[in-house]
């Protein structure tokens, strides 16, 4: 039975290896890093910009309630209506019942992770409706049939000879050598899909409870399209995406930039309040806006963790983790992927199923530092992991650390051990990493420094003895 | 689930205090946007120093920025524009500028106001509108659905220009959102955006492309009278 432990071991066995791959990665995210630092300096004081981001994505979870009440009387007031999801299912029922309503046949989305999560795309699919993404990346990966790589590059990991191939495949293009050119495939097959589609679904960045608004964050123009020409227009947003005042997108928007794509802002920051109002000249006639839960109260109720929340989904830890420029985004098995991934994933889907992901961290703190909310990333994955062993610790697990603190508290055990230590090291030495080494499994693809010659205690000894 | 249940559960997750540790790494920041100000990027005290930035930025996001004397000036940029791109059909929407400049740019005018219709839209060479504001800050166009000719001129056609005068360039997106709430009060615009540069995607391999699914390019003529 493959369980997402069993997944990942075998996706990272195989991405671990694939080294061209790894190269490709490392020099992409190189490039980010590059283009980030140069952005980040044409703050006057950057760090202080990320605290003043923390402490508004602070106040608003610590207000998440009435933030909540706020931003959907001020939206209903202008004829939004709004769908409360407790989980995922509620969501995608409501969503299904409004494509009913108005005899939906052809949806054009764009990019939103919540929708991921919620498995949207598929039940739509299973009612009959033509579904297309319309962000270049999110295009490639559906039509290759594949989940998102990374959650701000979905097609990261592909190179330009295979997104003519797939493009080949599906949709009738000549192949073609010059990302330009692709480009403009899919921008002349998704303009009839704009015009054609009753419905377009959109994600959000930031909900403003002040004026009733959604914010979106996009390069590419595909939201604004989206959310433009169908008739109909649904968001589909996560509950902790709200923030108290207009003006603190002030902050976030230039922060969301940077951290997330090393631009000081993105092409376009679009705010949509409502429905075409009187006196506008289009827009779609209903705005639907569906905010969902689906257990992120679950990471609200954990008094340790809860910072988690003010994730804005911006990338930047994963492109600075040294497990994810190794690994891959495919290998999490998750909806998002990275240390903020490892971090929330067992809180929405459970703890047990998902604890190895806090394993596979180097817990350098890279992530850390580098989020422009302050979320104590790395921290977080030793709770999970504390919190693991505490609910369901394994006997043997438990067994080797009471004998190993025994021998650790007692001076003569340790000194006989470590004799133990080095007979047992030189009989193990020429079965390393073969089929009957019990430690195979770990020193296959690991080096074991032989132990000193001498112990520090002897050569402590000895020093001594010599100089008196 | 109602709305009272999901909030519910927010407020019993919330009754918890939240750890102190996790409480220390949010607390220090200066909360108020407009007193974080000074650690942000400046916008510009006088126009000079605004025009500057807004160009500066505008260069590296590739946005073709004319500053011209008059209207008229403003005029003769747009038919030269028209005229060098060949355009057949453009479309707009009545304010002002536009109704200076536009008539008569193109063999073809289409008009937001009498409500074209996508198809009509989708196949206009360009879109000239108005704005709400230019922010030296960000080298962004403000663009509303009341203000700019609703929501699709400025992102279906494949070239879209700008009109703006000298007292529309403003220093930081603040100064854009205290413009909107004394214009329109309490009833905003159903859709405002921030433009900055034209369209673009680093989706393939990171290699910067233009005009990925909105306009190809963004001309701002601003009026200096």
């Amino acid at each position: 039975m493959t369980t997402p432990l069993t997944q990942f071991k075998s996706d990272t066995k195989e991405s671990t290896v694939d080294f061209d791959h790894r190269k490709w990665m490392q020099t992409a995210l190189k490039g980010y890093e590059n283009t980030r630092g140069g952005v980040e300096e044409t703050f006057g004081d950057f760090d202080q910009a990320k605290r003043t981001g923390a402490a508004i994505k602070w106040e608003a979870i610590e207000n998440l309630d009435t933030l909540l009440e706020e931003m959907t009387q001020n939206l209903e007031a202008r004829g939004t209506k709004i769908c409360w999801a407790g989980n995922g299912a509620e969501a995608v029922d409501y969503i299904l019942r409004v494509a009913e309503d108005c005899d939906a046949k052809k949806v054009i989305k764009s990019k939103c992770m919540t929708t991921e999560e919620i498995h949207l795309n598929p039940a739509m699919q299973k009612a009959g409706m033509e579904v297309v993404e319309s962000d270049l990346g999110e295009f490639i990966v559906q039509l290759r049939g594949e989940d998102p790589f990374h959650f701000v590059f979905p097609a990261m990991h592909l190179k330009r000879n295979k997104i003519s191939k797939v493009f080949e495949e599906k949709i009738g293009s000549e192949p073609s050598n010059d990302p330009e050119e692709l480009c403009m495939i899919a921008r002349s097959y998704m303009r009839t899909k704009y015009c054609e589609a009753d419905i377009g679904i959109s994600g959000a960045n930031f909900g403003v409870a002040e004026t009733g608004m959604i914010s979106i964050t996009e390069n590419e123009g595909n939201a604004r399209l989206t959310t433009s020409l169908p008739k109909v227009h649904i968001a589909v947003m996560g509950i902790e995406k709200v923030i108290p005042k207009l003006d603190d997108l002030s902050i976030m928007l230039p922060l969301l930039g940077t951290a997330g794509a090393g631009q000081w802002l993105t092409g376009y920051n679009s705010m949509i309040g409502g429905p075409r109002q009187e006196g506008e000249v289009d827009g779609p006639e209903e705005f639907h806006l569906v905010l969902v839960d689906n257990h992120r109260t679950r990471l609200l109720a954990d008094p340790e963790q809860r910072d988690a929340l003010r994730c804005i989904r911006c990338g930047a830890c994963l492109n600075v983790c040294p497990i994810f420029k190794n690994i891959g985004g495919h290998s999490y098995g998750t909806t998002y992927q990275g240390p903020i991934g490892s971090v929330i994933t067992p809180h929405l889907r459970g703890l047990q199923p998902y604890k190895h992901l806090s394993y596979s961290s180097s817990l350098c703190g890279a992530c850390s530092e580098t989020c422009p909310v302050k979320i104590d990333l790395h921290h977080h994955l030793m709770r999970n992991r504390r919190d693991a062993v505490v609910e369901k610790g394994g006997t043997m697990e438990r067994f080797a650390m009471r004998q190993f603190s025994k021998v650790m508290a007692r001076p003569k055990l340790y000194r006989s051990c470590e004799g133990l230590m080095r007979l047992g090291e030189k009989c193990w030495r020429p079965l390393k990493g073969k089929k009957a080494d019990p430690l195979k499994a770990w020193t296959q693809t690991r080096e074991l420094h032989p132990p000193a010659p001498k112990s520090f205690h002897k050569q402590w000894k000895e020093k001594q003895q010599g100089k008196s | 689930m109602s709305k009272e249940e999901v909030l519910g559960r927010v407020r019993e997750a919330l009754s918890v205090p939240s750890h102190p540790q996790v409480r220390a790494l949010a607390g220090d920041g200066i909360r108020n946007p407009r007193e974080a100000r000074k650690f942000m990027p400046p916008g510009g005290d006088t126009f000079e120093e605004r025009f500057a930035n807004f160009s500066r930025l505008g260069e590296k996001l590739k946005v073709e920025i004319h500053l011209v004397p008059t209207l008229s000036a403003a005029t003769d940029a747009v038919l030269e524009l028209s005229k060098s791109c060949g355009w057949k059909k453009v479309a707009s929407h009545h304010q002002p500028l536009t109704d200076v400049a536009v008539p008569g740019l193109a063999p073809e005018v289409i008009w937001m106001e009498d409500q074209p219709g996508t198809t009509a839209l989708e196949s206009c060479d360009a879109g000239i509108s108005g704005c709400e504001a230019l922010i030296a800050q960000t080298g962004s166009v403000l663009v509303t659905s009341k203000g700019s000719g609703g929501r699709a001129l400025s992102v279906l056609p494949p070239h879209h220009v700008v009109l703006a005068t000298r007292d529309q360039l403003l220093p930081d997106m603040l100064s854009g959102y205290d413009l909107l709430r004394e214009k329109y009060g309490k009833n905003l615009p159903s859709f405002i955006s921030f433009i900055t540069g034209a369209s673009r995607t680093g989706d393939i391999e990171r290699i910067l492309v233009l005009g990925a699914h909105g306009p190809k390019r963004l001309t701002v003529i601003l009026i200096e009278s």
